[in-house]
This record gives C-alpha cells, sequence and structure tokens, in this order.
C-alpha cells in the first residue's frame, strides 16, 4: 500500500533513488543539491537501500570529478547514481558518452535548469538536458513531484532492464521544489520493480581481476564505426523496456503512465507537445478550452530519447491539422528547438513512407526559460495561435519581444482556477518563519483523505532582507497548477513596511481577503495605507484585517517571531478547515517543530497561537480613497534612464513586463545599480558620535555594505549643512580648519553592528557607549536622505593626498563596491570594498559563481559601481569550475594589448611627441600620485591622438591606450572554487608567473549553495557532506603556492588585524607575479551571531588557528627571509574559539567524545603547523625557492 | 583514618567533591576525578537562559533555511544538537553508568517552570542528588531582602515537590541573617547546602568603561565566611552542609571539617593543578588527621563548630573587639 505524504520535487526523487543505489557520487548544484543532501543525511543516520546495505555518499570536487567516480563505481559493478543540474551537467558529459557507450546503467536525476549564456541563472528550464542529448543517455522526463518520484523508479528498472543509462529530469525550482501531496512509493512496491537478476547482471559485467577484461580501449580508422554501431539494438530496445517499468508501476500503484501522453479529445485538430511542468497547464487549459467547444490536445513526452516515432505517431490522433512544439530551451540558429525537430522529423517520416496521410501544419515555440512562469493564458495563446490560418514557427510565449515580433499575444483576462480552491499569497522576509510556517500549513492541510496542498516559494535574490512570496493552493482535489498564483483569494502582508514599498495587491482576486500584519488598529489602519492601494482595495472590494503580530509576539516573548501567529490568522479568516480543528493541529505542528528547542518554546508559541484571535480584527472598510499619498517610484525621477525604465520595473516586481527591447543583447549591464536600490531592511542603524570619535576608519573598515563613507573638507561648506548633519573638527594636527564627517547611509544599512565591534573609541562620560552605536531607526533614514545629498556633494577626497598605508587613510577612498545584497554581517564584502577603495579605479574582476557573484552580479542592481569620472571595476563571471583561467585571459589580453599600445605609441611618438611618450612609457606606477600622473599624460596622448584624424595607427593606438594605466587584476571566488572544482586551474594560474591577484573568500565551506563541505572545511567542524565532523584537515594551499617560489601568499583576517590585511592587498598587487590571498570570512554557515564575527576572527588568529602571515618573494629576491609570521604564538585554546560557533559546538553537544578527541587532533595539528610556520619565519633566505621567474 | 561521610543522604568514601567545573563537563573528567579520589562529582550546571539562548539560535538557523532559493539551511539536517538540556542530561546518564561514585546535577534556573522542569528531567537522567544553584543578586534596589529570601524558599518547594531525590542549596553569605536563611529553609525541606557560592562580581575595564568579566580562581583566604558560618550552623541543622569556596591545600579541608561540613567542594584547585591534586588534598588530609589521632572524619567533623563549643564562640563580638585591638597594637 502507498501512503499519502507531503513533500517538494527533490526529496521525492532522493526517495526512491536513495533506495535503489549502491553509492551516490555527488557535488552541490542549485536546485538539484537537496537531493544529494538528503541522500547524505539518510547515510549518515544509516538509513539502508533496498538490500539492506547503506548507501556510500561521496562529496566530489566537481561534477566532473562526480561523474569520474560513477563511472569507476559503475565499471566495479556498483549500483551508482548522481544527482545535477545545469554547468554541473555539461561537466559530466565526457564521462557520461563514456558511460553510455560502455552500456552501463545507471540513472542521473536532474533537476533541469538554465545554461549561463548572457547571464548565470539559477532557475529551471531544459537548457541543460537539451545540451547533453547526444550522450547517449535516454531522456526521461516528469513534470509533477508525484511523476517524478514514479519516474525515478521506472528510469532504474529501465536501465537495468535496457543498460541504456538515463538521465531522469523535471524542471527545476517548480518541480525540484514545489510542495504537493503525493502517494509514496513503499519500499515493496520500489523492490519489485527492481529485478534481481539484472542487478547480479550489472555486477557481473564488473572488471574484476578474478576474470579480467579490457576496457576503454583506443580504436582507429578501422573498427571505431562499426564498434559505435553495436549499441544500436540497445537503443532500439529501450523504449520498450521502459514502457514496461512504466506498466509495471502502474499494476502496483495505478498510477498509468506511457511514453507519449495523449490528453485530449479522439478527434483534435489541434494539439501542442511538450515536456515537464508545462504540460500540466497546457492539460488543464486544454480541457478548458474543450469543454467550451473546442478541440485540442495535449501531448506529453515523457521519454524523449531514444525518440519512439511509433509510439509518438500512435499517440497523436491522425485528426490533427496543427502541432505546435513547445520547448523550453534555446537552440540559436537551429531550424527549431530539439523537441521540435524531432516531431516535425517524425512526421515527415511518416507521411513519406505513408504511414501517415497528411503532414500537418507543425510549428516550434519558446516557452518557460530561467522559470518564467508558464500560466493557463500562455497555454491557451499558443491554441489560439495554431486556429489561425498561418501559425508562426519559432514563436515565444510569456515575454514581449518587440524586437523579432516573435511572442504570441496574450488574454490576460483567461484564468482556469476552481472556484473551490483556496489560493493564498503571502508576503514576507527570508528570516521571519513565513515559508516554514506555510510548509507546515501544507502539511496540516493535506494530512486528511479528501484534502490537497500545493506550495511554492519565490525568493529576490538578496541574501540580507531577502522578501518572499509564498504561493499556496488547497483544494478538494490534486492541485496541478504548476504555475504561480495571480489571482488570489487571501493575501497576507507580513510586513508592514512592504505596505509603502511593494503592490502587495498585485496578485489579489475581486472579493478577496487581505491580512496586514499592522501597528496600525482597525480604526486607525486605513489612514495609513497608500492612495493607490486604497483604491484597490474599494474597487475589488476586499475584506481586510489586521493583528499586531509583531506585538503579540513580544507579549509571548517571541520577539520577531510572528509566523505562527500570522498562520493562525489564516486558518482563523481563510475558513480552509474548522477554526478549532486548525487550532488543534497548528499545536501539533509547533510541538514538532519547536519541540526540540525545549518547552518554554513550545508553550510561548501555544499563548501566541491562543492570544491570537483576540487580537485579529476586521476592518471596516471606508467606501472611498482618503489618502493623499502614494507609494513612492521605486527610483528617483533622476535616475539614469536605463535604471528608471529597467530596473526600477525589477525593483518593483515587474520584470515579467520588460520587453525584449529594453534588454541588452549581449549580457552587458551599466555598473552601480544598487545604489539606486533603498532596501532600508534594518531595525537598529548605526548613530554616530562625533564627540567620542576617533577618527580612526575601522568602522567603515569593516562594513560589509561600504554604508559608513568618510570625508574631510573645508569647514567653511558646513554653513549649507542641512539640519542635524554631524561633523567634527579632523583629528589631525595643522588642519585648523578641516572638518570630517562619518556619513551613515542608513537606508542601505543592514543593522549588522560589525561597526561597533569594531569601533576602539569610547565615550568619555558615557559608560559603554562607543564613537559608534547601534539604535532603533524608527523613522531616521527619510530625515538622513538630505544629509547623504549633502555629503556626496563635498568634494570626494584627493586619492593622491591620502595615505593609503593605513586604515584611518583608507576611509578616504571612495568604495566602488557597495550595497550588495550580502548577509548582514558578511565576512566576505568588506574585503571586496577595500579592494575597490584600493585600486577600483583600475581594476579587472573575475568572480567566480558562488555567493560573490550573486551578491555581487545578480539583478536587479549591481554593487559595484564607478566613480565621478566614470571609472570603476570592470566585473564579470565566467563560470564556477574556470575562474583562475578567466581572470589570467584579462591578464594575457592586459599584457599583450600594453605591449601593443607601447610599441604603437613608439611608433607615433614623433608625431604625438617624443618627450610625452617617452614619459608615457617611463613612468613609474606604484603610487596613487604616479597613477594620477600616467592619466594626465594618457588624457594629453588620446587628445593628440584624436588630433591625427583618421590615421589607422592612431586609431589601433586610441583602441589599446588605456592599457598605459597599470591594470590590476584580481581573481575572486570562494574557497569552494579555489581548494576543489577550480582548485587545478588556480594552480595553473599560480604557476604561470603572471601579473594576477587571487583573493579566496575563505568561509571554508560552499556558503551559496548551503554550507557543503570544501576541502577548506576545518578539521572537527560539521558540515554537509560532513555531517559527523569533519575527518581531515583544511589544505594549506597557502603553502602549496607558498612552494612555487615566486607566488606572493598572504593570510588575512581583517578582525585579528585590518592594518595586516591592507598591507597584504597593497603587497600583493605591486607584486609583480601572481599573488595568492586567503583572507577569513565568517559567515553564517558557521552558525553563531555575526554581530561577533569580527571577535572570531581575532580568536581564530589568536588560537593559532588561523595565523596570519605573508610570503613574499621579492624579499627573498634582496636576499631576507620571504616568509613574515605576524601573529603571535597562540595565547587561547582552540576551545575558545572553536566552541562559539555551532559547527564545532553542534557535534560536542551530539557526539562528545567524538568531539572532544577531533579538538584534540585539530588542537595538535595547528600547534604542528604553527611550529612549522614558526621554524620557516627563522629560516635565512637561502632555505626558500628562489624566484626563477625573475625574467618578468 | 576513616574517610567515610554522608552528604545528602549519599555514602560518600571522603568528603572530596569536585563541584561544577569544565573538568566535571566530559566523561573523560569525570572519569579522571573519580580515579583521582573524588568521592561524588557535581555536573555542570544546566542554565535555563543558555538553553534559551541556544533555542534562539537554533530557531535563527532554521530560518535561514528557508530565506534562501539556493540553500536548504546551513547545516545537515539532524546535526544539530537540541535546544534542550539533551546532551547535559546524556552526560548524567553516561556518568551514572560509568561512575561508581555518586553523580550530583546542577541547575541555574530563571522561571519555575524551567527549575521545575530541569529537576525532573535531570532526576529522570539519573541525577542522585539535585543542587540547587539559586542565582539571584537583587540589583534592582526595590527587592528587599524579604522578597529573595522568599524567592529562594518558592524555587526549592517547587523543586521539592518535583523530585524525589535530595535536594540542596548552593547559597551566598550576603543574606542580612544568613543563619535564620538556612534554616528558614533546612525547615523548608532542604536536604543540604552549599556554603558558599561566589556571585559574579564584575570589574571595570577603564579603557571601555565595560564591565570586565573574567573570571577569577578563588583564593584560601576566600574560606572565612563559611568558616564563620559553617561552624554557627553545623549540627543545628537537617540538612547537611558542604563547604565551598578557597580550598587549595588539605588545611583548607581540615578547616571545613573541623567546623562542621560533611563535605568539601573543590573547583578553582583541580583546574589550576588538574584532578590529581584531590589526591595531595587526601593525603594531607589523612596525614594531619593522623598525627593528631582522629580515626576518622567522623571525630574530626564539627570539632570546632559553635554547637560543640568550638568556633565562633557566644562572644564574637568580644573576639571581633580583641582583633581589632590587636591589629591597632600591631601599627607601629
Amino acid at each position: 500500500m502507498s501512503r499519502r505524504a507531503t513533500m517538494d520535487g527533490n526529496a521525492a526523487v532522493a526517495h526512491v533513488a536513495y533506495r535503489v543505489n549502491e553509492v551516490c557520487a555527488i557535488f552541490p548544484i542549485t536546485p538539484s543539491s537537496p537531493m544529494a543532501e538528503l541522500a547524505d543525511e539518510w547515510a549518515a543516520a544509516g538509513v539502508p537501500n533496498l538490500w539492506g546495505e547503506v548507501p556510500v555518499v561521496q562529496e566530489m570536487q566537481s561534477e566532473g570529478g562526480a561523474a569520474g567516480a560513477v563511472h569507476g563505481a559503475l565499471q566495479s559493478g556498483a549500483l551508482t547514481t548522481t544527482f545535477t543540474a545545469s554547468q554541473g551537467l555539461l561537466l559530466m558529459l565526457p564521462n557520461m558518452f563514456k558511460i553510455a557507450g560502455e552500456l552501463t546503467p545507471t540513472v542521473f536525476h536532474v533537476a533541469a535548469r538554465s545554461i549561463g549564456t548572457q547571464a548565470l541563472s539559477i532557475f529551471g528550464d531544459h537548457s541543460d538536458v537539451m545540451a547533453v542529448r547526444a550522450a547517449g543517455f535516454a531522456l526521461l522526463c516528469a513534470c509533477s513531484v508525484q511523476e517524478a518520484h514514479d519516474m525515478a523508479l521506472v528510469a532504474e528498472a529501465a536501465t537495468l532492464a535496457g543498460r541504456v543509462p538515463v538521465l531522469h529530469f523535471f524542471d527545476g525550482f517548480r518541480t525540484s521544489h514545489e510542495v504537493n501531496t503525493l502517494e509514496l512509493l513503499e519500499d515493496g512496491q520500489i523492490r519489485a520493480l527492481i529485478d534481481d537478476d539484472l542487478v547480479r547482471a550489472h555486477r557481473a559485467r564488473a572488471l574484476d581481476p578474478e576474470h579480467p577484461v579490457v576496457r576503454g580501449t583506443a580504436h582507429n580508422p578501422d573498427t571505431f564505426f562499426q564498434a559505435r554501431e553495436t549499441v544500436n539494438p540497445f537503443y532500439a530496445a529501450m523504449p520498450g523496456h521502459v514502457q514496461a517499468a512504466m506498466d509495471r508501476l502502474g499494476d502496483l500503484t495505478g498510477r498509468r503512465y506511457r511514453l507519449f501522453a495523449y490528453d485530449g479529445p479522439a478527434d483534435p485538430d489541434r494539439v501542442v507537445v511538450l515536456m515537464g511542468s508545462g504540460t500540466e497547464t497546457a492539460r488543464a487549459t486544454g480541457r478548458a478550452l474543450c469543454a467550451r467547444g473546442e478541440k485540442v490536445g495535449v501531448l506529453q513526452v515523457l521519454l524523449y530519447r531514444p525518440f519512439a516515432a511509433e509510439a509518438f505517431l500512435a499517440a497523436l490522433p491522425l485528426s490533427v491539422r496543427a502541432v505546435a512544439v513547445l520547448d523550453r530551451t534555446k537552440e540559436p540558429g537551429a531550424s527549431g528547438e530539439p523537441l521540435y525537430q524531432d516531431v516535425v522529423s517524425a512526421l515527415a517520416e511518416a507521411v513519406a513512407t505513408g504511414a501517415r496521410a497528411a503532414m500537418p501544419r507543425v510549428v516550434g515555440g519558446r516557452f518557460g526559460l530561467s522559470s518564467k512562469d508558464f500560466t493557463p493564458a500562455m497555454a491557451k495563446s499558443v491554441f489560439d495561435a495554431l486556429a489561425g490560418p498561418a501559425p508562426r514557427h519559432g514563436f515565444t510565449v510569456g515575454i514581449t519581444d518587440d524586437v523579432t515580433h516573435a511572442s504570441l499575444p496574450l488574454d490576460p483576462g483567461f484564468s482556469i482556477e476552481p472556484e473551490d480552491e483556496v489560493r493564498a499569497v503571502f508576503y514576507g522576509l527570508g528570516s521571519d518563519g513565513t515559508v516554514g510556517a506555510n510548509k507546515n500549513s501544507v502539511k496540516i492541510i493535506a494530512e486528511d483523505a479528501g484534502r490537497y496542498a500545493q506550495g511554492y516559494f519565490v525568493y529576490d535574490s538578496h541574501k540580507s532582507g531577502a522578501e518572499t512570496v509564498s504561493h499556496l493552493r488547497f483544494g478538494p482535489r490534486p492541485i496541478r497548477a504548476p504555475y504561480l498564483i495571480d489571482r488570489a483569494n487571501f493575501v497576507a502582508c507580513h510586513h508592514w513596511g512592504f505596505v509603502g514599498r511593494h503592490d502587495v495587491l498585485r496578485l489579489a482576486a475581486p472579493g478577496a481577503t487581505l491580512l496586514l500584519n499592522s501597528p496600525y488598529g482597525p480604526d486607525q489602519v486605513w489612514d495609513h495605507l497608500p492612495r493607490a492601494m486604497q483604491a484597490r482595495i474599494c474597487d475589488l472590494r476586499l475584506r481586510l484585517f489586521v493583528i499586531d503580530a509583531s506585538r503579540t509576539a513580544q507579549e509571548v516573548g517571541l520577539r520577531g517571531r510572528t509566523n505562527t501567529i500570522l498562520q493562525t490568522c489564516f486558518f482563523a479568516i481563510a475558513g480552509v478547515l474548522p477554526r478549532a480543528d486548525a487550532i488543534e493541529r497548528i499545536k501539533a505542528a509547533i510541538r514538532k517543530t519547536y519541540g526540540g528547542k525545549g518547552e518554554e518554546v513550545v508553550q510561548r508559541n501555544f499563548q501566541a497561537v491562543d492570544g491570537t484571535l483576540a487580537r485579529l480584527a476586521e476592518v471596516k472598510v471606508p467606501a472611498s480613497v482618503t489618502a493623499d499619498w502614494d507609494r513612492p517610484p521605486p527610483v528617483p525621477a533622476d535616475a539614469p534612464a536605463f535604471v528608471r525604465n529597467v530596473t526600477a520595473a525589477m525593483l518593483d516586481g515587474r520584470g515579467d513586463e520588460i520587453p525584449v527591447s529594453l534588454m541588452p543583447a549581449d549580457g552587458t549591464f551599466p555598473s552601480g545599480t544598487a545604489a539606486y536600490e533603498k532596501r532600508d531592511v534594518a531595525e537598529e542603524v548605526p548613530v554616530w558620535e562625533p564627540a567620542a570619535c576617533v577618527q580612526c576608519g575601522q568602522c567603515g573598515f569593516v562594513c560589509p555594505h561600504a554604508v559608513i563613507r568618510a570625508k574631510y573638507y573645508d569647514a567653511d561648506r558646513l554653513a549649507g549643512a542641512p539640519e542635524g548633519f554631524r561633523s567634527a573638527p579632523i583629528n589631525v594636527r595643522g588642519f585648523p580648519d578641516v572638518a570630517f564627517t562619518l556619513q551613515l547611509y542608513l537606508e542601505d544599512c543592514t543593522g549588522c553592528g560589525l561597526c561597533v565591534e569594531a569601533c576602539p573609541a569610547f565615550s568619555a562620560t558615557e559608560p559603554g557607549k562607543k564613537a559608534i552605536n547601534l539604535a532603533l531607526k524608527g523613522d531616521r533614514a527619510m530625515a538622513e536622505r538630505p544629509r547623504i545629498a549633502f555629503f556626496e556633494h563635498l568634494p570626494v577626497n584627493d586619492r593622491a593626498r591620502v595615505d593609503f598605508a593605513n586604515v584611518r587613510g583608507v576611509q578616504f577612498l571612495e568604495p566602488l563596491f557597495a550595497f550588495s545584497g550580502a548577509c548582514a554581517g558578511c565576512g566576505e564584502t568588506p574585503y571586496l570594498r577595500l579592494l575597490s577603495q584600493l585600486f577600483g579605479d583600475r581594476m579587472m574582476v573575475a568572480n567566480a559563481t558562488g555567493c560573490s557573484s550573486i551578491y555581487g552580479g545578480n539583478l536587479p542592481v549591481t554593487p559595484w559601481g564607478k566613480n565621478a569620472e566614470g571609472r570603476g571595476p570592470a566585473w564579470s563571471n565566467s563560470l564556477f569550475e574556470d575562474n583562475a583561467e578567466f581572470g589570467l585571459g584579462f591578464r594575457l589580453t592586459a599584457d599583450q594589448h600594453l605591449a601593443l599600445a607601447r610599441r604603437l605609441a613608439q611608433d607615433l611618438a614623433p608625431r604625438v611627441g617624443e618627450a610625452l611618450v617617452a614619459d608615457l612609457l617611463a613612468a613609474p606606477q606604484r603610487r596613487e600620485s604616479e597613477i594620477r600622473a600616467q592619466r594626465a599624460r594618457l588624457a594629453e596622448l588620446v587628445r593628440r591622438l584624436k588630433g591625427l584624424g583618421a590615421d589607422p595607427v592612431a586609431r589601433d593606438l586610441l583602441s589599446v591606450v588605456d592599457h598605459l594605466v597599470r591594470r590590476s587584476i584580481w581573481i575572486v571566488g570562494g574557497d569552494g572554487w579555489a581548494y576543489d572544482i577550480g582548485y587545478g586551474g588556480l594552480d595553473h594560474v599560480l604557476a604561470s608567473a603572471r601579473d594576477v591577484n587571487v583573493l579566496v573568500l575563505d568561509t571554508e565551506v560552499y556558503s551559496n549553495t548551503g554550507g557543503q563541505a570544501s576541502k577548506a572545511t576545518p578539521l572537527g567542524a560539521i558540515a554537509k557532506f560532513a555531517a559527523a565532523g569533519k575527518r581531515t584537515a583544511r589544505k594549506d594551499l597557502a603553502l602549496q603556492a607558498i612552494a612555487y617560489g615566486n607566488v606572493y601568499v598572504a593570510q588575512v583576517a581583517m578582525g585579528a588585524n585590518p592594518q595586516h590585511t591592507l598591507l597584504a592587498f597593497r603587497e600583493a598587487e605591486a607584486y609583480p607575479g601572481p599573488s595568492l590571498i586567503l583572507a577569513y570570512s565568517h559567515c553564517i554557515a558557521h552558525g553563531y551571531d555575526l554581530r561577533h564575527g569580527l571577535h572570531q576572527q581575532d580568536l581564530a588568529a589568536a588560537c593559532g588557528y588561523w595565523p596570519l602571515f605573508r610570503y613574499n618573494p621579492a624579499m627573498r629576491a634582496a636576499g631576507e627571509n620571504p616568509f613574515r609570521l605576524d601573529s603571535p604564538r597562540p595565547t587561547v585554546p582552540l576551545r575558545d574559539y572553536a566552541y562559539n560557533e555551532i559547527r564545532y559546538r553542534a557535534l560536542a553537544q551530539t557526539r562528545p567524545d567524538e568531539a572532544a578527541s577531533l579538538l584534540a587532533a585539530a588542537a595538535a595539528a595547528i600547534a604542528e603547523k604553527y611550529r612549522a610556520y614558526e621554524e620557516m619565519a627563522g629560516w635565512h633566505a637561502g632555505r626558500f625557492h628562489p624566484d626563477v621567474s625573475a625574467a618578468k | 583514618m576513616d574517610l567515610a561521610t554522608r552528604y545528602l543522604g549519599l555514602s560518600l568514601r571522603n568528603p572530596l567533591i569536585a563541584s561544577a567545573s569544565p573538568l566535571t563537563g566530559t566523561l573523560d573528567g569525570l572519569r579522571r576525578l573519580e580515579d583521582a579520589g573524588a568521592a561524588a562529582v557535581v555536573l555542570p550546571s544546566l542554565f535555563e537562559e543558555q538553553i534559551e539562548a541556544q533555542a534562539a539560535l537554533l530557531d535563527r538557523l532554521d530560518d535561514l533555511a528557508e530565506g534562501f532559493a539556493e540553500a536548504r539551511g546551513f547545516f545537515p539536517a539532524g546535526s544539530l544538537p537540541q535546544a534542550g538540556p539533551d546532551h547535559q542530561l546524556e552526560l548524567i546518564a553516561q556518568a551514572r553508568a560509568t561512575l561508581d561514585i555518586p553523580v550530583i546535577a546542577s541547575l541555574n534556573g530563571v522561571t519555575d517552570a524551567g527549575w521545575t522542569r530541569y529537576a525532573r528531567l535531570a532526576e529522570q537522567a539519573g541525577a542522585q542528588a539535585i543542587e540547587l544553584n539559586v542565582y539571584f543578586p537583587p540589583t534592582a534596589p526595590t527587592v528587599d531582602g524579604v522578597a529573595v529570601e522568599q524567592r529562594h524558599a518558592e524555587v526549592l518547594s517547587a523543586v521539592k515537590r518535583a523530585v524525589q531525590v535530595p535536594v540542596s542549596m548552593k547559597l551566598t553569605p550576603y543574606f542580612t541573617a544568613p543563619g535564620a536563611v538556612i534554616r528558614r529553609l533546612d525547615a523548608a525541606g532542604a536536604d543540604g547546602f552549599v556554603l558558599f557560592n561566589r556571585f559574579y562580581q564584575p570589574d571595570i575595564d577603564l579603557l571601555t568603561l565595560r564591565p570586565a568579566r573574567r573570571p577569577t580562581l578563588s583564593e584560601p583566604s576566600e574560606i572565612r565566611p563559611g568558616l564563620l558560618w559553617i561552624g554557627a550552623l553545623a549540627g543545628t541543622l537537617d540538612g547537611a552542609i558542604a563547604a565551598a569556596t578557597g580550598v587549595e591545600t588539605a588545611d583548607e579541608v581540615v578547616k571545613y571539617l573541623l567546623v562542621g561540613a560533611d563535605a568539601v567542594m573543590t573547583t578553582s584547585a583541580l583546574l589550576r593543578h588538574g584532578p590529581g591534586h584531590l589526591r595531595l588534598l587526601l593525603e594531607g588530609l589523612v596525614r594531619w588527621g593522623g598525627a593528631r589521632g582522629f580515626a576518622s572524619v567522623g571525630t574530626l567533623r564539627g570539632r570546632m563548630s559553635r554547637s560543640l563549643g568550638g568556633w565562633p564562640t557566644d562572644s564574637d563580638r568580644g573576639d571581633y573587639i580583641s582583633v581589632l585591638h590587636g591589629y591597632a597594637a600591631a601599627v607601629p
């Protein structure tokens, strides 16, 4: 017997995959990571597979590595799987050809995702799967959570029978992350589909020295072709094996599947063919249209490869006159997308051979790229297009293409949502528990046999203050609506701040209910709503309820945790369940969720629930609009056109409406647009106390979001200062008329408090008060705007006059990396901000995929900015694995074009001035003043070159002349990149002797995908894929680089010694060869309040875990010891550092003895490592590898 | 010399108890203490707020698990500790299973519900007695002495109602009339007293104008309040008395026993010198007692308590005056 369960697609697939395999080789990648994580968690918990064994789950260094391990495990006879997506699948491609070529049964489970092209996207489409369709894997596509669960098993059964490996895929996010009700396969059912004889046969084919064979030979032209054709019978038989497995599953469960599933009348005139989650939408739409008398059908492709043309033709009714094939991918330059081509060729062949009398009109179209929603209105537009006399081929649906005009028109009023369904949307913050409570609600409601529920959660791309929109459907039938709700009959706004910033009623249906978490009661709230919102409430005749959930939470001791209160309100108002029943179930869910956190927490939540109903009040909605103010536009009216036309629409939640013509054709976006996004997410923000301030610059130095800016200026300028503008006489002797201001950008601040922790200045009179302190923001943010405007009007301090050599001086350098969406208290971004201050106006950044590429380049806005002269970091992200090579490419071009520029300048010297050229080519460019002088010379050269008119040599020189200003190349990424997936490339680049600078933002885990272990993860810490504590010490990347002899290497921790960090950055940049900086970056994945991040950094150095050092080959060349150990011998025990963090403490509490021995081992390793460093610091220069690349 | 004694109804092989410290926080540490001669161990205090703080952190981590499109939390599911006192309870259970000496749990609560809940859990985990570490510095000037004393009595009564095992009170000397308070708690059913606890007494960091929170280990000079009040109370209470604070050498052990302590607790000396220091304390006690012909701890105990006519005497003020006079006479 199967049983009902509620889970997402990833869990549904992993449930099966885990049970039918012996080995899982994995690497994290969105959106497939949860499958690997679940497998790892189950293995750690000792959950057995079908045969009673616990599968081995092995994390690899990359997907390429995972595929290699899969290949090897398969060749050795184990049932083996992996989980991946997108670029990960591409990295597996070479092995996939091998695995398929050797007829090796396996299933790869893929949460299908976009491939990075003009941009990276984590969201779902079929471009990854289609890119590997030539590998020889069978491609089996599921369209829903239930189907993905079932196809995972069908795939395994079929691959064992047919020996063709299967790529089982389903739509990333839309299916992988949708929570839905499903019938879970019992182990007995799974067992019944797996034939042990086939498992034994697989083992019998394994490489085995007891009966050796050779596989993986190299062929010559005489045999390769024939050998390649030997597999044909297997591919011919494979559809039969898949169908047989589907049939067996159907017999066991009653859920019947076909290779091609047609849904519609027997005699349709129009049919849409497609794969994946869109099928559900198209089917439901087709049925709705049929109910109106149309004759339309939908043909779902489950098995795409091998393409079983006969089965396809059998499934496609003969009556069909027009066919639209929808591909969720794009193949630029092709005559059509892949599925279209298969359909056309199958039909053409059938017509040509006489198997089919006539060729229907077949058109292909694209939909749903990168999880673009595919709605019933869009499906209808496809059916409608087919009804026309000349349906267009190569159409798109779901966007407005005003360039090639390929997009189909939409009927926005079309809806097929059933009347008896509850559709609810909830606006929350990523950190407020809204999503968790909604997942609980889905489970609560789907507990009953007669009720079904679906949950889908939309996140924005920020890591701090991220907003979430939960889309929940509840109804009496299974919910097959894989698209966002656009007619909600319940809207909940869990944060009052959204009311003034977003159109929270955009998705509300007429007559819907609106729940506001409001500080204003039922009698006051109306007067605090913006005009457009009032109008919409009136127009749609909404019911309005309010509760001060924040205060209710506070009263019961659940400060900030409003989720159970608002969940109770939902159940009370929406009427999905009887109230008393709902409350009982909420309480049961609370006990389950919070039971582990103590009875007090449970009781407080119970109190919150009990106190909710009395505080929930309906508002008597006035008949007309009364407000005289409205929601401000998302960006100011004087913002650049692109920001107003494009960025603003994205910020306003209207990105779907942006037409093709407004999007850059090649992925090029303007810099610094984060300055226009005033997110205003912090409850507490800093207050500067000029009287206590020593103007040291420490606060701005550690600020992750660059919201603390310093300037000095003539005190006379204060005459025009707005009220409340703070300043102090500059704290430097000899400048009596100079004022200093620390300006705080409160709307961009996340309230992390690192500035306060870093501040060394205490008020002489007010105990405990510093020169910068956090205080509740209230309405101070708006009041600060004129002060910021005034501050920005003050001249930027002259870089040539600022002392770069100390932290105090750096505060006067303009940050060109600011206001990113990084986590509050992020440990990485202060290093990037510092880079941008020091070298930003002449730097190029190659950024590995990961946290830093997301907060660094995820739309809607970009934090990498430019200065008033228009100069700033030129930033790009290529991939995860190739970043070092990508950055080296920057250098190769820079070197080549610099050489070209120098040669051309010399050639043109007689015409543009010998002296100018001589100066330009000989100028030193180490100091900022020298750079400035060079820029002046360059400007003069450009002026003279332009005077030469159309001279081709002059024009050539103009095209490369920028390189005459020394370019600073930075290769930036996390430890997952540097230590694992990109290590080979990094090693090669460090060995290249080229002048590149590598900055590793070392959080010691894969932070962006959720804390998976990397080779930087320390001994004894837990991480995903190291649940029992990592058993090996972190790789000493620094020592490996030092071994080259000519690589500048530094290990820094800003919180331990900011001056040392600054010194290392400047030395690395000045060193004319490769440089590597390992920067300790505290992270939420370490498990503590990041406000203490700097202190933890300090402790990391103080306990010897993270010694600070620099290895400067230039010192070696000067006859000195190049290795400087810059932090003292350990002064605190490791545990005093480690046990402040959950990643270490968890193990101490769950497995104390193991933790104690791991901690002891870690302490011993640290002591030994420190001893080795100390010894090295005492060597004479001659003991170090000489820098043999001195030719540079 | 027979070192056996009784405390909280438990038979101890000698009077030395290792009180709560990091040493009693691991099974290995507990084993070392037992091997070195500890007659009983008090496990580290279970702090209600600490549990609550951990719950808040875990809540936050849970929320993070739902806040990002790309991350399903930041720690492997099932790897995080429960916010409840599970690991402390586990230690109690392991200690009971491993050690032959009695295991005493220590609680430091805030709310009534917290005190009783954790006391019950500690008992269920196997604790043979419970020590209530009532840390209630009444720094709010509106809280008067009566309220403070009342709070102590309430906590005791609540816990006594919740558990069957003996319950002791670890107290501070900072009552107006410590003797009366202790007698009142004795009457309310306390099975024993630990005299005395040291309040957290902050220093000031003159650079930052913030409290300096570095804990300090106790010194032998700190035994005097204990000597005074144990001497004054020994023999007058139903409950047992354990002396605490200032034990560095066998001398302090002997002094505490002489004024009437049933057992003597030590932490600072063990943190300074390691668990093996217990052997030196015991050897010193045996040497001292043997040299003076005491056959057992029982014969030595209370020899200088007031009830046996020892020290302090009824003429306490007289003693005080003579001390002051003596001091004045010594001033050159």
